[in-house]
């Protein structure tokens, strides 16, 4: 137990300590512009984020068919192309929650730390930051091979370098002694080229955003009938006051 | 109706109380801007409470189940986001309008005899509301939920002899746990809104008796006409009932809708982005700090370092002999003046930096109290005083606002100009004590305008 504190708080520490100097890491962050009425690029991220994430991260507080309802995605879709990860009975319910297959103790055994929990990871971590984190990833000689510049010596390992391709990164000795980030050298390219990549990953981004907060989707469209109704009162509590006023000099 | 009337009038007073809160209380005529915010306080109280209600069905009260049930208000309750955000917004609101309030009263003197007893029910209605929101802040059991509760308790530890037990006391535990959330889940649902809407009943009640102040800061009860009404007064109802307040309600609402609806964490300044990582004991936010309208107090316990004990003395030296050279050859006031200048002293030099900053930080409450005893000006309102107190409120708006601002930041980064943002809230607290501390001569020297008999325009 000791030795998992101990290696989760190193894992932690250098994060910490980075995340005051730039915005993402070693790096600035890139900046996203995504699109939540976009329902199509919604819909290739679930598709990523089902197929890939969900193997080790869960979106514990969010159900498949909420997600489907959102995002014009049936149940009977969601059971033929979503539909891997059974419940406790063994069996798919589309209702059920978007919890990851693999257990605590499996994740532990395999990264020494529990991957968290995505449902909000848009909210704490913001739009940007997931952006540039995913397309950051490097090889390098750790452990796990792969080293990330948004996140140092993250547990995790790049999981779309088949799509991405293998980078590797190069460093440069700042003014002051410190090493800093220069950029990446692909190795070896992957099934997409950077901008099919990139694109990809705003799909992805796009849906952890829209995870992170699904009355997005509603509150701004209800925000401007709530608006309408408030200056149709607006516009009689005013005659109101007029008129009680008009006499009092 | 009218039988309906009489036989509850029989058995309450029903209408001699309708009509001495309502339509035979006169308020003076003259109300502005800033006197919608009392009427608006009470509106977000009454939002707070039903929202809160609803929130508590589905909300759960233990620490592995309390912030997975936020988020199942926010994602599978019919209109839970809706109804979370208007609480969460509401919050930072209620503070908006508190202080606005408040602010209120500093300029036209309404914390002035007769309604000295009015303005100590507010400032301990203020309190009250600050413990409410802290303990509602613990709720979501989010990391920076977790931490700010762990750092504001053990400020209780920098009391000497007794903090250990008493912070202790207060988690029920060594470290913010389970039994922290649960007795703070009870004072925040119950507890203390019971305390709060008593008293908001309390200063209403004093507010009737000793009635309205007004922008020119003149009593409207010493111009009575022949029929003993008030010549500068309306009836409260409806002229300002249905006549202003509703108004005013309604643009509140605009503007309060606008941050629900398209802006609820407003950049994270109203709700934080590390609270959407839930409570973890190994893991400290890189900044603990907590929301907006704690900031200006948090910055006054930051600033309190060790370098700036001199300085305070120093302070406490120049108030001292301040209030020597004024007290006119008054022997005894001159004897306990130089004591409780050297007791300050002194325990400047025996406590340790952090017992002042919770000193300085209680002080910088507990110092509204004294209000309207400090205020020598033989005037109210800011209309009729001179340039002396307009600078001087205008420098503590002005300290308050920047060390609200400040205490959002890390100490040691720049966030203004030329220094650190430490010095800065070192400055700034001196000038936030030198408002009150310096009130009793600087309201004498500054030169005053006549007041007028009748309320102005």
């Amino acid at each position: 137990m000791n030795k998992i504190l101990i290696t989760i708080i190193l894992v932690l520490l250098p994060a910490v300590s980075f995340a005051a100097e730039k915005s993402c890491g070693l790096i600035e962050c890139d900046n996203v512009n995504i699109d939540l009425h976009d329902q199509a690029s919604l819909q290739r991220g679930a598709r990523l984020f089902v197929n890939y994430c969900l193997s080790c991260h869960s979106a514990s507080y969010m159900r498949y068919n909420r997600m489907g309802k959102d995002l014009g995605i049936s149940d009977n879709l969601i059971k033929k192309y979503m539909g891997f990860i059974p419940n406790k009975l063994g069996k798919f319910n589309a209702g059920q929650l978007m919890k990851s297959n693999m257990t605590p103790d499996v994740a532990k055994a395999a990264f020494n730390t529990v991957p968290p929990d995505l449902s909000d990871v848009a909210r704490s971590r913001g739009a940007d930051w997931i952006y540039t984190y995913m397309r950051s990833f490097y090889r390098d000689n750790t452990p796990s091979g792969w080293n990330n510049v948004v996140f140092p010596h993250v547990a995790m390992p790049d999981v779309l370098y088949a799509m991405q391709g293998t980078q590797s990164a190069t460093f440069k000795t700042a003014p002051d002694g410190a090493k800093e980030f220069d950029h990446f050298e692909m190795i070896k390219p992957g099934t997409m080229t950077p901008k099919e990549y990139n694109s990809n990953i705003r799909d992805l981004t796009n849906f952890l955003v829209y995870m992170g907060e699904p009355a997005k989707l509603v509150r701004y469209r209800l925000g401007i009938y709530v608006m309408l109704f408030l200056a149709v009162l607006l516009l009689f509590s005013w005659l109101l006051k007029k008129d009680y006023w008009k006499d009092i000099h | 109706m009218q039988k309906l009337i009489s036989w509850i009038d029989q058995r309450f007073p029903l209408i001699e109380t309708w009509e001495y809160h309502m339509s035979k209380y006169y308020a003076p005529k003259n109300f502005n801007f800033w006197y919608y915010f009392g009427s608006l306080a009470i509106v977000v109280l009454v939002i707070q409470i039903v929202t809160g209600i609803f929130l508590t069905m589905h909300y759960k009260p233990d620490t592995h189940l309390a912030f997975a049930s936020v988020e199942f208000i926010m994602r599978d309750v019919n209109f839970g986001w809706l109804i979370r955000y208007m609480h969460s917004v509401g919050a930072s609101f209620f503070f908006i309008t508190v202080y606005l309030h408040m602010f209120r009263g500093l300029m036209y003197g309404s914390y002035r005899g007769p309604r000295e007893l009015l303005w100590i029910i507010g400032v301990v209605i203020f309190i009250a509301l600050m413990a409410e929101a802290f303990m509602g802040y613990l709720l979501p059991w989010g990391d920076m939920s977790y931490w700010g509760a762990q750092v504001i308790i053990s400020l209780f530890d920098a009391i000497p002899y007794i903090g250990h037990g008493l912070s202790t006391w207060i988690r029920g535990d060594f470290v913010v746990s389970d039994a922290t959330l649960n007795r703070f889940f009870a004072f925040h649902v119950i507890a203390v809104p019971l305390v709060l809407v008593v008293l908001v009943f309390v200063h209403l009640v004093a507010l009737h008796a000793v009635g309205s102040n007004n922008p020119d800061g003149i009593e409207i009860k010493k111009n009575k006409g022949p029929d003993g009404i008030p010549l500068d007064g309306v009836p409260f109802h409806p002229y300002y009932t249905i006549g202003k307040d509703l108004f005013g309600v309604v643009v509140f609402l605009m503007v309060y809708s606008a941050v629900v609806f398209w802006g609820p964490s407003l950049h994270g300044v109203f709700l934080e982005k590390d609270n959407f990582i839930p409570a973890n004991i190994l893991q400290t936010p890189p900044d603990i700090k907590p929301l907006w309208y704690f900031t200006p107090f948090y910055s006054i316990l930051r600033a309190t370092t060790s370098d700036l004990k001199p300085i305070l003395g120093a302070f406490f030296g120049v108030v001292g002999a301040f209030s020597v050279f004024y007290s006119r050859g008054n022997v005894k006031r001159i004897v306990s003046v130089c004591v409780i200048v050297a007791v300050l002293i002194l325990g400047l030099y025996g406590l340790p930096a952090k017992v002042w900053g919770v000193i300085l930080m209680a002080a910088a409450l507990l110092v509204l109290f004294f209000l309207p005893w400090l205020d020598k000006s033989p005037v109210k309102s800011i209309r009729y005083r001179g340039w002396i107190y307009k600078l001087a409120l205008a420098l503590f708006v002005i300290s308050f606002v920047i060390m609200g601002y400040l205490g959002m930041k890390k100490p040691n980064a720049t966030d203004l100009f030329w220094f650190q943002n430490k010095p800065w809230a070192q400055f700034f607290t001196l000038i936030y004590f030198s408002f009150f501390f310096f009130m009793p001569f600087y309201t004498r020297w500054d030169k005053t305008k006549p007041v007028p008999e009748r309320v102005t325009k």
